[in-house]
């Protein structure tokens, strides 16, 4: 039997909450600062307030999801450290990234076209961030495949491995290819910021802000993950347990295995779900 | 495991030499792509010309799915995968042996296809070694990726749709670098504008055969 994980600890709803009203406030105040506070620049106007939102959004998806989605997934594959929870937090995390991916490509589109004078350019940053969306809706297209959990978690991280060592190659690739897009601007070799002021705050802001989304999209998707999973080995428990009761005299016994898993109270509910979860049920 | 790759290369392309499906079902699927891009680009020769490698390499990789599929489908039936399992063949051997037999297959297409380019698209080759040198790396690095996705979606109902997708962009890099050797090769270009892209097949080659070889045997208990 699983933990229940519609029961979390309060630590834990309460940790999330915080994150979501921070990244919300954060995201507010980049708006505010990006939209009005910041001068327009001097080369490029208004559309530099794309800046305060790109990178971020870019950063999240390109690193952060996909950097986690691929240890998890390590870490899933590895027996010493297998659990579920790598699964989950490996495919909330793409899921997420995704969402993230997309953002990338549609706000570059958008700076894009006035600046370049095309929406798509060629070149290697759009490709490689094109061809890593494409590689992980592989993954979550793979994931959708019904599958005994144990047998969906392996597959998927093999999947998140293949596609994760590939990354660096197509990076090359399509860096050899074609180039033609800016250089970093806060993280290049000097480590010393190009731009000044308030726009710098508003950019780092930007960052942390849509970082703490991340997080908070990720917590909430993490527990989504698990309730479907619980909700996958209840719903067969439950139907075994009417099935079982069918030969029986006395029907009014109650489904013991769920409903008393449901109604007790659950000792320590915050923490993660056992690594050996439903596969007990469904064998 | 070196005489267990021999020993599975050999019974895949045993059944490849007595069934004929690659050689009357994918290599003409090869050439009817050719005909359909010179239909796509007009008659002129320009830009036939000028898109023969590319052209080339899409076909490739359309066809290497196709015979990946084959190479997966074979052991379907029959609880082969299982037998295969309890023979205790090294899985490593069994990744190398069923990657050579594709990549095999693969170099007579390209022959074939090599062929179409120079005949239908009026390309000419000048530089030849670099032609070969690109199909080999080329070939064996679409075959290593290939196998490798052919196990993880050899349970799968719905492996037909899936492959393909999850295959196609991870090999782009080979489609990239075989596109420009082939690009120096058919200009006469020097080596040194090959060189990178040498170096990216073989890096390309050697990450997913180490994969292979690492990982093909607990794969297939996901199956």
């Amino acid at each position: 039997m699983t933990t229940n994980p519609i029961r979390q600890s309060p630590r834990v709803i309460w940790t999330t909450r915080i994150i979501g009203v921070l990244a919300l406030v954060g995201t507010g105040f980049t708006v505010w600062l990006g939209l009005w506070v910041t001068p327009p620049d001097q080369t490029q106007g208004d559309l530099v307030r794309l800046v305060y939102i790109h990178p971020g959004v870019a950063w999240v998806a390109l690193y952060l999801a996909f950097g986690l989605a691929a240890g998890c997934s390590l870490l899933y594959l590895w027996p010493r450290t297998r659990s579920r929870f790598w699964d989950r937090l490996a495919a909330a995390s793409v899921e997420v990234g995704v969402v993230f991916n997309v953002c990338t490509l549609i706000s570059g589109s958008i700076w894009g076209k006035p600046t370049w004078g095309v929406w798509w350019a060629w070149d290697a940053r759009l490709t490689s961030t094109a061809v890593l969306l494409v590689l992980f809706l592989g993954y979550l297209a793979l994931r959708r495949v019904p599958a005994e959990p144990e047998v969906r978690a392996r597959r998927s991280a093999f999947a998140a491995l293949f596609a994760a060592v590939d990354v660096p190659i197509v990076h090359f690739s399509v860096v050899w290819w074609k180039t033609l897009h800016q250089g970093a601007t806060v993280l290049n070799a000097n480590l010393s910021p190009t731009i000044h002021g308030s726009m710098a705050w508003t950019l780092l802001l930007g960052f942390v802000a849509l970082t703490l989304g991340f997080v908070w999209m990720l917590l909430v998707r993490y527990r989504i993950g698990a309730m479907e999973d619980y909700l996958g080995a209840g719903e067969l428990d439950l139907a075994l347990l009417e099935r079982q009761s069918e030969g029986m005299p006395s029907p009014s016994v109650p489904p013991a295995g769920l409903t008393s898993e449901v109604l007790a109270p659950v000792g320590d509910p915050g923490e993660a779900p056992g690594p050996r979860a439903p596969a007990e049920v469904t064998r | 495991m070196w005489r267990d790759t021999w020993l599975m290369a050999g019974k895949d392309l045993r059944i490849e030499a007595r069934s004929r499906v690659a050689l009357s079902q994918v290599a003409p699927f090869g050439i009817v792509a050719l005909v359909l891009f010179a239909f796509a680009l007009g008659p002129d020769r320009a830009p036939m010309v000028k898109g023969a490698p590319g052209l080339f390499w899409v076909a490739m990789l359309f066809s290497s799915v196709l015979a990946i599929q084959r190479s997966v489908s074979v052991e379907s039936t029959d609880g082969a995968r299982d037998g295969l399992r309890l023979s205790g063949l090294d899985p490593a051997g069994q990744f190398l042996g069923k990657t050579l037999s594709v990549a095999a297959q693969l170099v007579v297409l390209e022959a074939v296809l090599g062929v179409g380019v120079v005949l239908l698209f009026g390309a000419s080759i000048q530089t030849f070694w670099l032609i070969a040198v690109s199909c080999l790396l080329g070939t064996l690095g679409l075959a290593a990726a290939g196998t490798l996705y052919g196990a993880l979606s050899a349970g799968l109902r719905i492996k037909e749709t899936l492959l393909p997708f999850l295959l196609l962009p991870v090999v782009a890099p080979v489609l990239l670098a075989g596109t420009r050797m082939w690009q120096a090769a058919l200009s006469g270009g020097t080596p040194a504008n090959a060189t990178p892209w040498l170096q990216l097949l073989v890096a390309f080659d050697a990450v997913y055969l180490a994969l292979g070889v690492v990982v093909y045997g607990p794969i297939q208990e996901t199956a």
